[in-house]
C-alpha cells in the first residue's frame, strides 16, 4: 500500500492513497515489525521440531541420499570429472549451498498462497514472510552445513587433495546472496501465482533443471573456457563454485563473475520487492 | 480537536466476472484462439465479447466517503449486508488499497476483522500470545508488560504453556480475544468480532472496549449488525447505504434512522423493470406489541414483524399469501406463511404492511436470519413469487424466559421451552 510516512506529512503519521509509487519499500516499517519476523522463524522452528520426532533429521538425510544418488549416477557411472575432489564431498558441498537457495526460492514463492487466510484478515508488511522464511532456512541450512564440516573433515583426516582456505570468510556473503536472489525471484512467482495457479506447478520442475545449470553437479571447468562468460550469467554458478572454492580449495572462480552473480542478484531482489509490494495491495481482492 | 483519522472521497471498486482465467494455460489458449480469429474457448456463452480480458462489469463497493474522526470517539458503521461496511475497514485497515481517494491517520493503526489470525494449533499458548500480539502490531516487550493481564483476562490460568490444539474452542476464542483487547494502538478497527464466545464473555468484552475508549482515550471504528450493541457502545455513528455515506451523526439518531426505513432488502429500489415489481417489499422492522419500534427481541416476549409494501397491480381476484422463514445459525428454523393459517389477502392497498404477530419468541439467545417472501397462490402446487427479501437479521437477547432459576436454562439446543416439572410417587 502506497504509504507516506511522516517526512512529507508532519501531520499524518500515515497517509494511505489509491496511486502508488513505483518505490514505495517502506523499510522503516519493515524494521519496526522485526519482532514479527523473529516470532515467525520462531514458530516455523518449533512446528517443525513438534510435528515429527524425525523432523530435524530429515534435513540430514535428505542431502545424504540425493549425494548418494549424484556420487553413483555421475561420479561412478558417468564418471563426470569433479576437479579432483572425492565425488560425495563434491556433491554434498553444492547440494548443502544449493539447497539453502532453492528453499528460499520455493517458501518465498508460496508466500501469498499459503498466506491467503491471514493476509486477508489483518494488515502487517507482507515482507516479514519472505525475509523470516530466509531465516528459518538459515537452521535448516546450518544443521546440513554441520554435517558438510563433517564430511570435509573425515576426507581431509583420510589425506584427500583438499585446501579449506581462509576465503570461508565468504559464507557470509554467499549466504545473503542465495537468500537475495532466492527472495527475489520467489516474490515474482508468487505474485504471479495469484493471477496463474499453475505456475507453481512449474516451479518445482523448474528449480531442478536449474539446479543442473548451476554446477551443483559438474564443475564449471568441465565446460570450455569461452563460454563461462554465458554460463556465469546464471548467478546461481559463481555462488556454488566461490563455495566450493573457498571449503574444497577447486573452483573456477573470476572476479568479472562474483561482480555479474551480485548485480543479477540485486536486479532480480529488487525487481521481486517492487513486484511484490504492487501485488500485495490489491491481493486479497483476487482470491 | 484535530481530527485522528481523515477520510477523503473514498472509493473502492471492484471488477465483477472474470478477470483472467486463473491459469496461464488458459490465458495462453483464449490469446491463441482470438489470434487465429475463432471463438475464446473460455468466454462466457452469449456475451458479446468486449475485447481483453478486462471487459468485466465495475462494482462499487462504497464511493465518496468523507468522514473525519476525533480522538477518543468511538465511531459505530451501520447499514444493513451489502452497504460496503465490511469492505470500508478492510481499507481502512489497509488489507486492500482504494481505488480512489485517500486517507490519513494518526498514531499507530490496529485491527480486528477476525480474533486469533494466525494462530499456530501446535504452539502452546503463551507462545501464541506472542506470535497473535506481533501479528496485530505489537513489539515484543509491550506483549510482556501485560501478560499476566491477557492471560487473567482469557481464564485459561494452568493451561498457558498447553498446545492450543488441546484448548476446548472456548478457551482458545477466549484467549484470542484476549490478546485482541489488550493491544495499546491509538485507532481500533473492529469488525463484528464481537460475536464470539458466551453471553457472560461477550459483556466482558464490550466493557473492556469501553474502558479502553474512555479511560485510555483510545479512537474505535466499530462494525457491527447488532444496534443494541452500536447503541451502548458507540458515541457516533455512520450509516452506509448502497456504497454511499447516507447519515453521520449521534449513534441514537443514526440508529433510529436506519430502524425507520427498516431494512431495506438490497436492490429492491431497482427492481421496477422486473416481474417481482408489482409488489415491492420496502422495509421490514420489528415492534414490540404496543406499537414501539424494537431493535430486541427477548426471548419469550411478544413482537410484531412488519413488512411495508408497495404495490403497483395486483390484480382484484388475485390471493395473496405472506410469508416468513427463519432460519439459525445451524439450521433453518421454521417458515409460517398466512395461508397456513388460512389467510389469503387480495384487493390489497397501494402502499401498507402486512403484520405478523409472534406471540412469544421461544428462541434461545443469537443471531438470526429472517427472509420474507410475498406469493400468489393460483392453485394448490402453483404459486407465483411476487416478492422476496434477502435475510436480514434477528437478534434475539436474553431475558428471564424461567422466571427465576438458575440461568442456565438459554444455553443449549436450538429452541427455548418452558415447563412445569413435579414428582410423582410410584
Amino acid at each position: 500500500m502506497p504509504i507516506t510516512e511522516t517526512a512529507e506529512n508532519p501531520e499524518w503519521d500515515r497517509v494511505v492513497t489509491a496511486k502508488s509509487g513505483l518505490l514505495d519499500l517502506n523499510l522503516a516499517e519493515l524494521w519496526r515489525y522485526r519482532d514479527l519476523i523473529y516470532l515467525f522463524v520462531k514458530r516455523d522452528f518449533v512446528a517443525i521440531y513438534k510435528q515429527t520426532i524425525l523432523g530435524p533429521l530429515w534435513f540430514l538425510i535428505q542431502p545424504i541420499l540425493s549425494t548418494l544418488v549424484f556420487t553413483i549416477i555421475f561420479g561412478n557411472i558417468a564418471k563426470l570429472p569433479t576437479d579432483n575432489i572425492p565425488p560425495f564431498l563434491f556433491y554434498l558441498c553444492g547440494l548443502v549451498a544449493w539447497s539453502y537457495f532453492s528453499d528460499c526460492l520455493t517458501k518465498s514463492a508460496a508466500t501469498f498462497s499459503g498466506n491467503a487466510g491471514i493476509f486477508s484478515k489483518v494488515y502487517f508488511p507482507r515482507l516479514t514472510v519472505p525475509i523470516a522464511n530466509a531465516l528459518t532456512n538459515l537452521i535448516t541450512f546450518a544443521i546440513q552445513f554441520g554435517l558438510f564440516l563433517a564430511v570435509l573433515a573425515y576426507f581431509t583426516w583420510k589425506g584427500a587433495p583438499i585446501e579449506t582456505s581462509w576465503r570461508v570468510i565468504v559464507l557470509p556473503l554467499l549466504l545473503l546472496q542465495m537468500a537475495m536472489l532466492g527472495i527475489g525471484f520467489g516474490c515474482i512467482v508468487s505474485s504471479l501465482t495469484t493471477r496463474y495457479r499453475d505456475l507453481a506447478m512449474l516451479l518445482s520442475f523448474f528449480v531442478q533443471l536449474w539446479m543442473y545449470a548451476s554446477c551443483v553437479l559438474f564443475p564449471l571447468s568441465l565446460y570450455p573456457k569461452e563460454w563461462h562468460w554465458l554460463l556465469v550469467l546464471n548467478p546461481m554458478v559463481p555462488v556454488i563454485e566461490s563455495f566450493r572454492f573457498a571449503f574444497l580449495g577447486a573452483g573456477t572462480v573470476e572476479v568479472y563473475q562474483l561482480v555479474s552473480g551480485a548485480v543479477v542478484s540485486l536486479v532480480v531482489f529488487v525487481v521481486g520487492i517492487i513486484v511484490f509490494r504492487h501485488v500485495e495491495k490489491t491481493f486479497s481482492d483476487t482470491i | 480537536m484535530d481530527p485522528i483519522i481523515k477520510v477523503e472521497n473514498l472509493g473502492k471498486r471492484y471488477r465483477l466476472g472474470v478477470i483472467n482465467r486463473g491459469m496461464l494455460y488458459k490465458d495462453i489458449q483464449s490469446w491463441w484462439a482470438r489470434k487465429r480469429g475463432k471463438e475464446d474457448p473460455h468466454s462466457p456463452i452469449r456475451v458479446a465479447q468486449t475485447g481483453g480480458d478486462t471487459g468485466g462489469q465495475e462494482f462499487w463497493a462504497f464511493r465518496n466517503v468523507d468522514f473525519e474522526v476525533k480522538p477518543g470517539e468511538i465511531l459505530g458503521v451501520i447499514g444493513r449486508n451489502g452497504a460496503g461496511k465490511s469492505t470500508l475497514l478492510k481499507v481502512l485497515s489497509q488489507i486492500t488499497a482504494p481505488t480512489e481517494g485517500q486517507f490519513k491517520l494518526k498514531g499507530r493503526v490496529a485491527s480486528l476483522l477476525e480474533v486469533g489470525t494466525g494462530f499456530h494449533a501446535e504452539l502452546t499458548g503463551r507462545e501464541n500470545i506472542y506470535l497473535n500480539g506481533a501479528i496485530l502490531g505489537m513489539s515484543r516487550s509491550e506483549v510482556r508488560s501485560c501478560f499476566d493481564e491477557i492471560v487473567e483476562f482469557a481464564e485459561i490460568g494452568q493451561f498457558v504453556d498447553t498446545p492450543v490444539k488441546r484448548y476446548s474452542s472456548g478457551m482458545y476464542v477466549r484467549l484470542a480475544f484476549s490478546v485482541a483487547a489488550h493491544l495499546q494502538p491509538d485507532i481500533l478497527i473492529v469488525d463484528e468480532v464481537l460475536a464470539v464466545g458466551d453471553a457472560a464473555f461477550q459483556k466482558k468484552c464490550l466493557g473492556r472496549m469501553d474502558e479502553a475508549a474512555f479511560k485510555e482515550g483510545r479512537t474505535i471504528l466499530f462494525v457491527s449488525h447488532n444496534m443494541a450493541s452500536v447503541r451502548s457502545l458507540c458515541t457516533r455513528a455512520l450509516l452506509l447505504s448502497g456504497g454511499q455515506l447516507e447519515a453521520d451523526g449521534p449513534t441514537g439518531e443514526i440508529v433510529d434512522c436506519y430502524l425507520d426505513k427498516g431494512v431495506l432488502p438490497p436492490g429492491a429500489g431497482n427492481q421496477d423493470d422486473s416481474d417481482l415489481a408489482r409488489l415491492k417489499v420496502t422495509a421490514i422492522r420489528y415492534q414490540t406489541v404496543d406499537g414501539g419500534r424494537t431493535v430486541e427481541v427477548f426471548v419469550g416476549q411478544p413482537i410484531d414483524i412488519v413488512i411495508e409494501y408497495k404495490n403497483k397491480e395486483v390484480l382484484p381476484h388475485e390471493e395473496i399469501s405472506v410469508g416468513i422463514g427463519l432460519h439459525g445459525a445451524s439450521a433453518d428454523l421454521f417458515n409460517n406463511y398466512s395461508h397456513y393459517s388460512g389467510k389469503l389477502f387480495s384487493q390489497i392497498p397501494d402502499k401498507g404492511a402486512f403484520v405478523f404477530r409472534w406471540p412469544s419468541v421461544d428462541l434461545l439467545p443469537g443471531h438470526y436470519l429472517l427472509g420474507v417472501r410475498v406469493v400468489v397462490r393460483k392453485g394448490l402446487n402453483d404459486v407465483e413469487v411476487l416478492a422476496k427479501s434477502p435475510p436480514i437479521s434477528l437478534i434475539v437477547s436474553p431475558a428471564d424466559f424461567h422466571k427465576g432459576g438458575s440461568g442456565d436454562g438459554l444455553k443449549f439446543g436450538l429452541i427455548a421451552v418452558r415447563g412445569d416439572w413435579k414428582l410423582v410417587e410410584g
